[in-house]
């Protein structure tokens, strides 16, 4: 029975990230799509933490805290290209 | 036109930079007896140089960590290559390890290894590489 609803939550989150994989190749503006990637890392954290409690292991806790530290990195240096063109400044004040 | 600032983004790395250098300490000494080790610990602490590199400047960061990050991989190299020759002082075979327990106080028993300093050279190399390979393409024009 509980396994069961895991599986259910399994294919609700796959259906939210079929949702957000079709804004990320339709999405008419970049930060549309990068907005939708970051949202389907997130879902990656939430599978990846139901998968955990259905194969009764704690092995792969690590991972999601890597996965939320890799995503806001990743989306603020998309935001950051986006917003100033450079991703590293040599020299904050100069620019 | 107005002078834009992040002033959100430095404030959330100033906070966020020093749970990832945990996290990538953590995940370094948990590396014997659980998933982790010095490979994932040196990208994480990489991690946390880039995120302050995004939010800041390479010249702020160079100021903060004042290291030559090719002379940190040459450092890592030298512990790998010390403890794979440790052996050979001893009489055994190339990078053979030991392991000792010892009780210090207030930290309870605790299990000494060899390994861990090879794993210091992984974690400094990957550390250094990696940054060196960030910061040559971000200061190239």
């Amino acid at each position: 029975m509980f396994d069961f609803v895991l599986y259910i939550t399994l294919l609700c989150i796959s259906l939210a990230m079929v949702g957000l994989v079709y804004r990320v190749i339709k999405g008419p503006s970049t930060p549309d799509r990068v907005v939708a990637l970051d949202g389907l890392g997130i879902n990656l954290v939430a599978i990846i933490a139901i998968l955990s409690i259905i194969l009764r292991t704690s092995a792969f806790l690590d991972i999601i805290l890597l996965i939320g530290i890799l995503a806001f990195i990743g989306t603020v240096t998309f935001a950051k290209f986006l917003e100033k063109g450079v991703i590293l400044e040599r020299d904050r004040d100069n620019l | 036109m107005m002078k834009t600032n992040n002033v959100i983004l430095e404030t959330a790395t100033k906070v966020i930079v020093f749970i990832i250098l945990l996290f990538s300490v953590y995940m370094f000494f948990a590396g014997h007896y659980e998933p982790g080790g010095g490979f994932i610990g040196g990208l994480m602490a990489s991690g946390a140089i880039v995120l302050l590199l995004i939010a800041y400047d390479i010249k702020t960061v160079t100021t903060i960590l004042p290291f030559d990050f090719k002379k940190v991989t040459a450092v890592g190299l030298l512990f790998a290559a010390g403890t794979a020759a440790g052996g050979l002082l001893f009489d055994k075979p190339m990078l053979t390890h030991w392991f000792t327990y010892v009780n210090p106080p207030l930290l309870g028993k605790m299990s000494l290894h060899t390994a861990v300093l090879f794993d210091i050279g992984v974690f400094l190399v990957v550390v250094g590489v990696t940054m060196t390979i960030i910061q040559t393409i971000g200061e190239s024009e």
